[in-house]
């Protein structure tokens, strides 16, 4: 048996490749940089293209431009791009622009720590972008994740046309590991559905759909804008067509919520205690679980994988039967307000720690322990 | 192709809007350069130069204020046989002008037409970065406090390759733009105009005052500028490609065969405390190495100052027979003490340390008090480099059959350097036996 040994972030890289990502564009940031410098390496003997841009807005920008002509984009920031890059993932939200957008989390607020982690941007994530459409968030928990993750972000990123994020974090982009890629299996490449009639109106889908897509550049003229817009990709001001379109945009991902909602559980019998976490966070979650099974104290788990949409008949269905749920956070408490809105009423009680250190599965068990 | 307008949608520009002329000047270099629509992209962005690309049947991408040179550039890196042209004001210019510098310097074959008529038209006047310092405009008096920029200067000294100015009136104009687009390599068309809906009910700007303002010194000079030869070099997309194309090994991932049984492994937590300049980083890969060799699972976090050439450098690795959940340390099996910096930034853990701890600590690295197994090895003995401690620990902790075999870690090695890098390292090791 032979081992594959690298970190999240280069597992992000060729996850990338293998989903047929062919265009890259970035700027340097610790810690997510290395996903850049592999990507330089993989993608020119590919005859892809990777570009440095001027900035995070440049590059979000030949992406966009990319993307509109058939390619499939990369791109990889920590929490200060994504501020930086916010004006442009609005754009390619409310236009339907594929992307995937790697965010290796760091310590924020604002500039914080380059090189400290902690899951700061998962609500900046869901909700940087205007007008409040909703988007896709995955969350990794280790280099394998990163790998399988970031093929499924480029099926949604074609499937549903509109960015996807991997919310990876410094913990796992520059951690380096060692995992057996045979050791599961990989999802099927799906591509952006080509429109075939002889009447392309770029914005013309089915209600819970992204509509077909015609390339930049091809025999069919193409209209891109970032203007409230018709089918037609004119700007509009009809109020029907207006409120059909906003709609779509939030019905053609949560039509397929259930579909897209990824997550590992253990649900043990005959425990009361339920401990909901993504990310880094769910691998002590994971080891504090097994010690306190050893210990006569066995708790249940549920680890998000899909963050965005939230993923409420999975947190629903597996909080059912139990007293107490607990949701654990390395930040000060973002995905908990989720947890409590789909879990209204029940008991869910929250441990946070952002101070630029994993939480030790001994701190909690200690959370779980003291009700 | 007589003309590539979209007869549906008409131009809406005020009444005497310079845009209108730029609008059929465009159509008609298009016509004139025999272009295929299907060919050409417009790019936009935001306020009344950005609805140029809702006029013409083309491609088409109107995007964020300032930021269409960026969406540009991605559509012709991606498809570089399409005729990319950006439509951008004075507004757009002065949001956008880290995008107008990195288009200049990049000399990618884009051609920018620069709509400047000196205000923010769409949203009353307001003025912009080409405002003249003395002009009558919608924000007071701000404008008098600032100087107007020049693009077409900036522009030359930020390495464009055609750089013209000319007015909006131009007879000439089609023949300019044409002359921008056929260039090969980026070019910027600025193009003076008069906002007859705000900056003219103001101010003293007619045709005649604008073909002044292109070439002072000599009226009969309508266009200014064009190729800048002292900037001329390869086109962007065609170098970057050329580069690219050099580039033909893939990385392959790395993957390390299960080569060796070891005897009911156990859980180990390794520390590497030692400082920039010591390969701690390497020397905590090679430990990976040999764990994966083993068949364990394999975690390393290095942590060092961005300063890259100074201050510590610690190696954390777990090797395991299990999955490995949470990747911190929590009782250390082997701490190696190489350098006071590294132990600085870990002196916590001494204390906690346990009797079972094998700490290799070098002579002249003073480490806090603690319960653990301590030995000590005066490297400069040896006549080992600093450079070469963490890898020489190696052979200690291979020689003493601690985390790994000589066979292990000669496997490891041999994984993780050349040849010629691998027999140095073994020369090292040697000495250590």
């Amino acid at each position: 048996m032979a081992l594959s040994f690298m970190e999240g972030n280069e597992a992000v890289a060729r996850g990338a490749m293998a989903a047929g990502c062919n265009f890259f564009a970035g700027y340097p940031i610790t810690p997510a940089t290395t996903i850049f410098n592999n990507m330089l390496q993989m993608l020119p003997p590919t005859g892809g293209i990777c570009i440095q841009g001027e900035d995070e807005i440049a590059s979000m920008g030949y992406c966009i431009g990319a993307a509109m002509t058939g390619k499939k984009v990369l791109t990889a920031t920590s929490g200060p791009g994504i501020s930086l890059y916010s004006e442009q993932i609005s754009f390619a939200i409310g236009s339907e622009i594929p992307l995937v957008i790697a965010d290796v989390q760091r310590l924020g607020p604002s500039t914080g720590s380059a090189t400290r982690g902690a899951d700061s941007d998962i609500q900046f994530l869901r909700w940087g972008s205007t007008s409040g459409v909703p988007v896709i968030v995955l969350s990794p928990k280790d280099a394998l994740d990163c790998y399988v993750l970031t093929i499924q972000a480029f099926n949604y990123a074609e499937e549903f046309r509109c960015p996807v994020f991997i919310a990876s974090n410094k913990e796992i982009g520059m951690t380096k590991e060692s995992f057996d890629l045979s050791s599961v299996t990989l999802p099927a490449l799906v591509e952006r559905t080509l429109y075939t009639g002889d009447n392309f109106i770029p914005f013309a889908a089915d209600p819970d759909k992204a509509p077909p897509f015609l390339p930049i550049g091809g025999k069919t003229l193409v209209r891109q804008t970032s203007s409230t817009h018709g089918p037609d990709g004119f700007i509009t001001i009809d109020p029907n067509v207006i409120a059909a379109n906003q709609q779509r945009l939030r019905t053609k991902l949560h039509a397929a919520r259930e579909r897209i909602s990824l997550y590992e559980q253990t649900l043990v019998p005959d425990t009361d205690t339920l401990v909901i976490s993504y990310g880094i966070t769910s691998r002590a979650v994971e080891d504090a679980a097994k010690a306190l099974a050893q210990k006569g104290h066995p708790v249940s788990t549920l680890s998000l994988k899909t963050l965005y949409p939230v993923p409420e008949k999975v947190i629903l269905e597996a909080a059912a039967n139990f007293k107490r749920v607990v949701v654990i956070e390395m930040n000060l408490g973002q995905y908990i307000n989720e947890v409590r809105r789909v879990l209204c009423g029940k008991q869910v009680d929250f441990y946070g720690q952002m101070d630029g250190v994993l939480i030790p599965p001994a701190k909690i068990m200690e959370v779980l322990e003291n009700e | 192709m007589n003309s590539f307008l979209n007869k549906n949608r008409p131009p809406v520009f005020c009444p005497g809007c310079t845009h209108e002329r730029i609008t059929k000047g465009l159509d008609k270099t298009l016509v004139d350069m025999g272009l295929d629509a299907d060919k050409i992209v417009i790019v936009s962005d935001i306020g009344c130069s950005g609805l140029f690309d809702t006029f013409f049947n083309v491609h088409a991408l109107h995007g964020v204020h300032g930021r269409a040179l960026t969406y540009a550039a991605g559509v012709k890196l991606a498809d570089p046989s399409l005729t990319v042209i950006v439509t951008m004001g004075d507004g757009g210019l002065g949001i956008g002008g880290a995008h107008v510098l990195a288009a200049c310097r990049k000399n990618l074959d884009l051609t920018l037409i620069i709509l400047n008529n000196f205000n923010f038209g769409m949203t009353g006047g307001q003025y912009s970065a080409t405002t003249p310092s003395d002009a009558i405009v919608g924000s007071e008096f701000l404008n008098q406090a600032e100087m107007p920029l020049d693009i077409c200067r900036i522009a030359k000294s930020a390495g464009a390759t055609y750089v013209s100015k000319c007015s909006g009136h131009d007879p000439q104009l089609a023949d300019e733009l044409a002359r921008a687009i056929r260039h090969k390599g980026f070019s910027i068309v600025e193009t003076l105009g008069m906002c007859t809906g705000r900056y003219t009910k103001r101010n003293n700007l007619t045709p005649k005052v604008i073909e002044g303002m292109i070439h002072p010194e000599d009226p009969d000079t309508t266009i200014e500028g064009g190729l800048v030869e002292e900037n001329q070099r390869p086109e962007y997309g065609e170098l970057y490609r050329k580069l690219a194309k050099e580039k033909t090994r893939f990385p392959e991932a790395l993957t390390i065969e299960k080569s060796f049984d070891i005897p009911s492994p156990k859980r180990q937590e390794v520390v590497i405390l030692g400082s920039a300049g010591m390969r701690i980083v390497t020397a905590g890969d090679i430990v990976c190495y040999a764990g994966i060799s083993a068949g364990l699972n394999v975690s390393i976090k290095n942590d060092y100052n961005i300063t890259v050439l100074r201050g510590q450098s610690v190696s954390e690795i777990l090797l395991s027979p299990e999955p490995i959940g949470y990747t911190g340390i929590e009782s250390p099996t082997v701490v190696m003490a190489l350098s006071e910096e590294g132990v600085q930034r870990r002196q916590k853990i001494f204390k906690t340390l346990s009797p079972d701890t094998f700490v290799l600590k070098e002579k002249s690295v003073a480490i806090p008090e603690t319960g653990a197994q301590v030995f000590e090895v005066d490297f400069k003995e040896f006549s080992i480099r600093k450079q070469d401690w963490a890898l020489a620990s190696l052979g200690v902790l291979a020689k003493k059959q601690i985390l790994f075999s000589k066979e292990m870690l000669d496997f490891a090695l041999k994984s993780r350097f050349s040849e010629k890098v691998y027999t140095l390292a073994m020369e090292t090791i040697e000495k250590m036996y």
